[in-house]
């Protein structure tokens, strides 16, 4: 393959890593901007998300399209309503304070991925997915005969992982709506803005905030179910969008959304082009060290504006 | 609690721990020599954490560096275990000096993931440089090569002793700090930072060079751990040898000199015996630290300051 192609075909794969980072970046955003919390067991609902499918798809019999559409509905959910639990029976008692969220997050991250290697064991196990038809790309040559069109061989992707990307662009859409046309948005703008103020106004704060936790966490397993057709559910899974996330959210700005989808895409197309390029163990130091240095001299965001 | 008896109560555990070799069958020697080095290294994050207040996700980078300076000293140099050990203290010292003039710009959440992404890059450069460090595989410092002044670390009551005499150094050495003016002012710091500033105290020094007190007796204890135990692995550099020794300090009590001591023997032995149960042993250390926040984030010696003891370092 020439240059090219193969360019195009790391950002087609870059696309797919871009749409599920910011699915997942997005939870993790909402619960810091809305609760200053900042929770270090996201990866681990992005974990639970993909277990709990295998789980659906391998308990309902029949087309894998029915297992797959099902654990779409049902990982999330469930996941959203633990993490609820989580907010409301830990969170809540801990005052919301930072540093101590931070280490009672950390003790559930152990919780979860150590429950899950308990339960579901430590293989990695694939989930069908609905559809797979392969698709070549062409690509324009210019030939004695003008301009024409030839298939490269390997320049090709999956229907699937189209899907992937169309389905994470309407799931953000339809956050970007949820946070700015309904009354649940404006209530959690309103909390974002000023906690006391929005007591003051008979905003239900805790309710809002279980909400908000358990959206984060559902965004986290929607992304993972999306994923795992492409990848495999592993108990170990989580590390990966955890530090990937945080890159995002920190370099997109702290809690600002629209930075944070915008970093997703800019981090997970040139993840797949640089690692064409470097290796990946190089790669992910230089992204470790670029999210300390930003977070040191620009607490901002490189794209936020406002103070985080 | 008066000073002569916070003296004794500190140096009846020294003694005690001292006594405990002869009497303790080989197992528990073995754990006990493990859990000094170990809480050596508790007693480092508890400066920073317990008396500044500042909660670092980083301190793994010390730890390493100072096993890895160790190490590498042996294995590539040719080094001595002495001039090595002081490799390993040199490394921690410069580390946690470089990467407190960067981190402590920040504050708070900001300053945790500063030094948990700091620490990750270091853990990633050791996988990177595999050549020399054998990656997640680690290597081991043979027999040999662990002779410091004619003693044989590798014998049970020598390591012991060994074990023994640097948690007794680290203790007394933060026992003296935190009744030092010095100290003092690190606490005045945790309680109320800009209140020290307003005083008229440059608080950036302070902890600046609580950070690197932290950071070069953490790295102490990493270089001790590899030379005694004879070994080295990335895995000492990952994000749980960091969240470690948060988990000891956290149950023995921050801002206690007893507490990292207490934290790491419990743990430990938690850890043991869970592990004999089940492989998914740190699900208890999960379990530990969500307890621990929702319900004594005094930790144990802290309860029993409040409650007993009051006026202990």
């Amino acid at each position: 393959m020439d240059l090219g192609p193969y360019i195009l075909l790391a950002t087609l794969e870059g696309a797919v890593t871009a749409a599920v980072l910011a699915l997942t970046a997005v939870g993790l955003s909402l619960v810091f901007g809305v609760m200053r919390v900042v929770n270090i067991a996201h990866g681990e609902f992005f974990m639970l998300g993909a277990v709990i499918a295998w789980y659906v798809a391998n308990g309902l019999s029949g087309h894998p399209a029915t297992g797959f559409f099902a654990a779409l509905i049902i990982a999330p959910l469930l996941v959203g309503v633990l993490a609820m639990a989580v907010d409301m029976t830990i969170l809540k008692r801990l005052n919301y304070d930072p540093e101590r969220t931070i280490v009672a997050t950390i003790g559930l991250l152990y919780i979860l991925q150590q429950g899950a290697l308990m339960t579901y064991g430590p293989e990695a196990r694939p989930v069908e997915a609905p559809f797979n038809t392969r698709i070549a790309l062409p690509w324009p040559e210019w030939g004695e005969t003008g301009l024409s069109f030839y298939y490269p061989w390997g320049l090709s992707t999956t229907s699937y992982k189209l899907a992937v990307i169309a389905a994470a662009a309407l799931v953000l859409l339809g956050v970007w709506g949820m946070m700015t046309r309904t009354k649940l948005g404006l209530v959690m703008r309103a909390t974002q803005a000023d906690r006391e103020m929005a007591l003051a106004f008979g905003i239900p704060v805790e309710r809002v905030y279980a909400m908000v936790f358990g959206i984060g966490a559902g965004l986290a397993a929607l992304a993972a179910v999306l994923i795992v057709p492409i990848q495999q559910a592993h108990y170990l899974m989580g590390a990966d969008p955890l530090l990937l996330s945080f890159i995002v959210v920190i370099i997109g700005g702290l809690g600002s959304l629209p930075g944070t989808v915008v970093a997703a895409i800019i981090i997970g197309l040139s993840d797949g082009i640089i690692s064409v390029f470097f290796s990946p163990t190089l790669a992910k130091i230089l992204a470790t060290l670029l999210v300390g240095l930003v977070l040191v001299f620009r607490p901002q965001g490189l794209f936020g504006t406002r103070a985080a | 609690m008066s000073a002569s008896r916070v003296l004794v109560l500190h140096l009846g555990l020294l003694a005690g721990l001292f006594a405990l070799q002869f009497v303790l069958p080989a197992y528990h020697h073995g754990n006990l020599a493990r859990i000094m080095v170990l809480a050596a290294y508790a007693v480092g994050y508890n400066i920073l954490f317990g008396y500044t207040g500042l909660l670092s996700l980083g301190h793994a980078l010390f730890f390493a560096a100072g096993m890895y300076g160790m190490a590498l000293m042996i294995q590539h140099g040719g080094a001595s275990p002495a001039p090595a050990l002081l490799a390993g203290v040199l490394a921690g010292a410069v580390v946690s000096g470089l990467l407190a003039l960067l981190a402590l710009r920040t504050t708070g959440v900001a300053f945790m993931i500063v030094t948990l992404m700091f620490a990750q890059a270091g853990y990633l450069t050791i996988l990177y440089f595999a050549d020399w460090t054998r990656g997640d595989e680690g290597f081991v410092i043979q027999q040999a090569q662990r002779v410091l002044w004619g003693i044989d670390l590798s014998q049970p009551t020598a390591r012991y002793f060994a074990a023994w005499a640097l948690f007794s150094l680290v203790f007394l050495i933060s026992l003296w700090l935190v009744r030092r003016p010095f100290g003092r002012t690190l606490i005045a710091i945790r309680e109320n930072e800009e209140r020290v500033r307003m005083l008229g105290y440059d608080t950036f020094a302070h902890k600046l060079g609580a950070m690197v007190i932290s950071g070069t007796i953490s790295a102490g204890a990493g270089a001790a751990y590899g030379l005694l135990f004879g070994y080295a692995g990335a895995s000492f550099a990952s994000v749980q040898y960091s969240i470690f020794p948060l988990l000891w300090v956290l149950l023995g009590g921050a801002g206690t000199v007893l507490g990292p001591f207490v934290g790491t023997l419990f743990m430990f032995y938690l850890i043991d015996l869970s592990s004999g149960i089940t492989s998914a042993y740190m699900l208890i250390a999960g379990v530990v630290l969500v307890l621990l926040t929702l319900f004594a984030p005094q930790g144990l010696v802290g309860e029993l300051r409040k409650r007993i003891f009051r006026g202990l370092p």
